[in-house]
């Protein structure tokens, strides 16, 4: 078997499968605690608005603190919309979700996917940068910080090599390059795949829990969830 | 535990009450192994471990921003003051112990396992330099609890017995003699009848049955009696049917601030069989922000079910009176700031309570620049004013907060907590700054209508 096939066949099945097992066994383990009554008179009932508004209401910081927090959240939506042009957007990662789950959509126009390609790397340079240069968030962080960021940043710079011809307006995009180039990269996301559950790639999820979690206790108080 | 009054004795003329024990950095009770402190420790903090707790201690992304909404590491621009640090042994012990993926970080030693000098060098960061002002909840761009974590915190180093010996020596009079600060049944029953005396007003006290319980913080009893004055000029002005109760009084607790949730109950059930015994319908909460949080809202699950009565702050009652207009108030022609204690504001969700009185009273209110629910802390909650090793941290701390009361230039400030006042009062005179921090209440009390000034 060619290493190729390896990466587009066992090799992705199985990083889909840690994936997502990883991710149901980290939610259980979670969810299988208790959760203790709280008999405390509540000021609201309507706790799933509380969730609901936890969630969307820590999107943006809050002008109070926005003298501190604007460039960190600027800087993390950056990357974020970034990378999310560069997986939903990008014509042959549209095709490859289709080849996994047969759903396709049309892409956003070639310029958008490579703008959002150069502002996710400056960005996550920006973030690691801040990361080691800044006391408080050097103080915090550990191997995880570091690797995860190593591994988002390895997926997205060996995207880039696996195209071969650079863009030009008007011009299709060509078939899948370099065979081992190509093999790398999807060796690359399958890394990523694999260490999603394990280490801060699981906000992807738990972002949802957390804010939720707050947002109710902080409704059945009648405080700012 | 009987030459606790001989090592620490309470300095009554001292700005703010409490005993002094400043020389050592860490603190210790008991004579346990160091090894049994460590598990004792880990042990509580992981029976504490609920879905929600599991859920904060598996979301953080290290982000720092709650660095930046703690007064603490704003005073210092010191690392180790920022919030979700001063749970990193505990964060740790969790991952490694009882996380889903516990036994791949124990099997391959991913996670340190926490040592008693780490649990020694963060009763600093759990207790001098956090007064679980929920701030850095508020920012936390993942909705993680981190004043709860703290919380839970300060129960595991309880039971290592690495608790600051002041706030121990405090809670532990608490437990014993019904009051932290020396306040006793006895000392009450003479200070109500010393004031009912001396302002000519009826103070009931242990009435076998009332509609209303009152209940009282120590500093107030202490250190601000014009409120139990005020309190009872407002009740009495309404012609409510109230009493204290010489059984179930005292409304700080000292146990939760501590970290023993033993103390935490025995101070609560006070209140409560104490309400329960003269048929209360309502229990007012005194001008005491910890004290809301320790009945309103942790109360009933100290009890085990639902409160038989409404639990109301003062400034929820005094608002829900003016609404009702049986408290009625003649205008007060200043301008005026308020300082929002914050277990009854942002970690409790009355906000709103002491504006709508301030509203009815018709001052100029001039809202500070963070004010309401992102009300910066005074510095002294938590239990942090009682630790002396912690006054310097707390007075830069406490810097925060004059610059944003002169920055109003209101001429009354006024709290609805006595934490928080005898906090500004040590603050205004190690600054010898020339504001003093007034009482919601008294406000009220001094303004009633139809009544001399």
């Amino acid at each position: 078997m060619e290493l190729l096939d390896f990466a587009r066949g066992p090799a992705l099945a199985a990083a889909l499968a840690i994936m997502f097992s990883g991710i149901a066994w980290r939610l259980f383990g979670i969810f299988r605690l208790r959760n203790q009554p709280d008999y405390s008179a509540p000021r609201s009932t309507a706790l799933w608005a509380g969730r609901l508004r936890g969630i969307v209401s820590r999107m943006w910081p809050h002008p109070e603190f926005r003298a501190s927090a604007t460039l960190a959240t600027t800087n993390g939506y950056l990357y974020h919309l970034g990378l999310a042009i560069i997986i939903f957007a990008y014509p042959p990662h549209i095709h490859f979700i289709e080849r996994l789950t047969g759903v396709r959509w049309p892409p956003l126009p070639e310029p958008v996917f490579y703008i959002a390609v150069a502002l996710t790397i400056v960005s996550l340079f920006v973030a690691l940068l801040y990361r080691i240069t800044d006391p408080v968030l050097k103080l915090l962080s550990n191997f995880d910080d570091y690797f995860t960021w190593f591994v988002v940043m390895f997926a997205v710079l060996t995207g880039m090599l696996a195209i071969e011809h650079p863009f030009r307006p008007g011009v299709p995009l060509p078939p899948p390059g370099h065979p081992l180039l190509v093999t790398v990269h999807l060796l690359a996301v399958e890394l990523l795949f694999i260490w999603l559950p394990f280490g801060k790639l699981a906000h992807a999820f738990l972002v949802f829990v957390s804010r939720g979690t707050t947002g109710a206790a902080m409704a059945r108080r009648g405080a700012r969830p | 535990m009987t030459d606790i009054n001989s090592q620490h004795p309470l300095e009554l003329d001292a700005p703010r009450f409490s005993v002094r024990k400043p020389e050592a950095r860490y603190d210790k009770q008991g004579e346990k192994p160091d090894a049994e402190r460590v598990q004792a420790a880990l042990l509580s903090f992981i029976k504490d471990c609920s879905r929600p707790i599991a859920t904060y201690l598996e979301s953080c992304i290290h982000c720092g921003q709650c660095a930046q909404a703690c007064h603490f590491y704003v005073a210092s621009r010191d690392p180790k003051y920022t919030p979700v640090w001063k749970l990193e042994p505990f964060k740790r012990a969790y991952q490694r112990e009882a996380g889903p993926f516990a036994l791949f970080f124990n099997a391959f030693n991913l996670k340190p396992e926490v040592t008693l000098a780490e649990l020694e060098a963060w009763q600093e960061l759990l207790y001098d330099s956090c007064t679980l002002c929920g701030r850095c909840t508020l920012i936390c761009p993942m909705g993680i609890d981190i004043a709860a974590l703290v919380g839970l915190a300060r129960h595991a180093m309880y039971e290592a017995g690495l608790v600051p010996h002041e706030l121990w020596a405090v809670a532990e009079r608490a437990e014993r003699e019904g009051s932290p600060l020396g306040a006793t049944a006895k000392v009450l029953k003479e200070r109500v009848e010393w004031l009912a005396d001396d302002h000519a007003i009826e103070i009931p006290l242990d009435k076998p049955r009332a509609d209303i319980m009152v209940t009282l913080s120590s500093i107030e009893i202490m250190k601000y009696p014009g409120s139990i004055v005020a309190l009872a000029r407002v009740l009495n002005a309404m012609g409510s049917d109230w009493t204290l109760r010489s059984d179930g009084y005292e409304a700080t607790n000292f146990g939760m601030l501590s970290g023993n949730s033993r103390w935490q109950k025995d101070s609560t059930l006070r209140i409560i069989n104490a309400a329960i015994a003269c048929g209360a319908q309502t229990v007012i909460l005194p001008e005491c922000g910890h004290a809301y949080g320790a009945l309103r809202w942790q109360g009933a699950n100290m009890y085990g079910k639902p409160l038989p009565f409404e639990a109301l702050h003062i400034s929820e009652f005094l608002a829900a009176s003016v609404a009702s207009g049986k408290l009625r108030l003649r205008k007060l022609d200043k301008s005026l700031t308020f300082h929002d204690p914050c277990q009854v504001s942002r970690r409790g969700g009355a906000t709103q309570a002491p504006r709508e009185v301030l509203k009815a009273l018709g001052v100029d209110l001039r809202e500070m620049p963070a004010s309401g629910d992102f009300n910066w802390c005074c510095g002294g909650g938590g239990g942090v004013v009682t630790i002396h090793r912690a006054d310097p941290l707390r007075y830069r701390a406490f810097e925060i907060k004059m610059r944003q009361i002169d920055a109003t230039g209101a001429e009354l400030a006024v709290t609805s907590c006595a934490n928080c006042r005898q906090s500004f009062d040590d603050g205004q005179a190690h600054f010898k700054w020339g504001r003093t921090m007034g009482s919601l209440l008294e406000t009220v009390a001094a303004n009633l209508a139809g009544q001399a000034q």
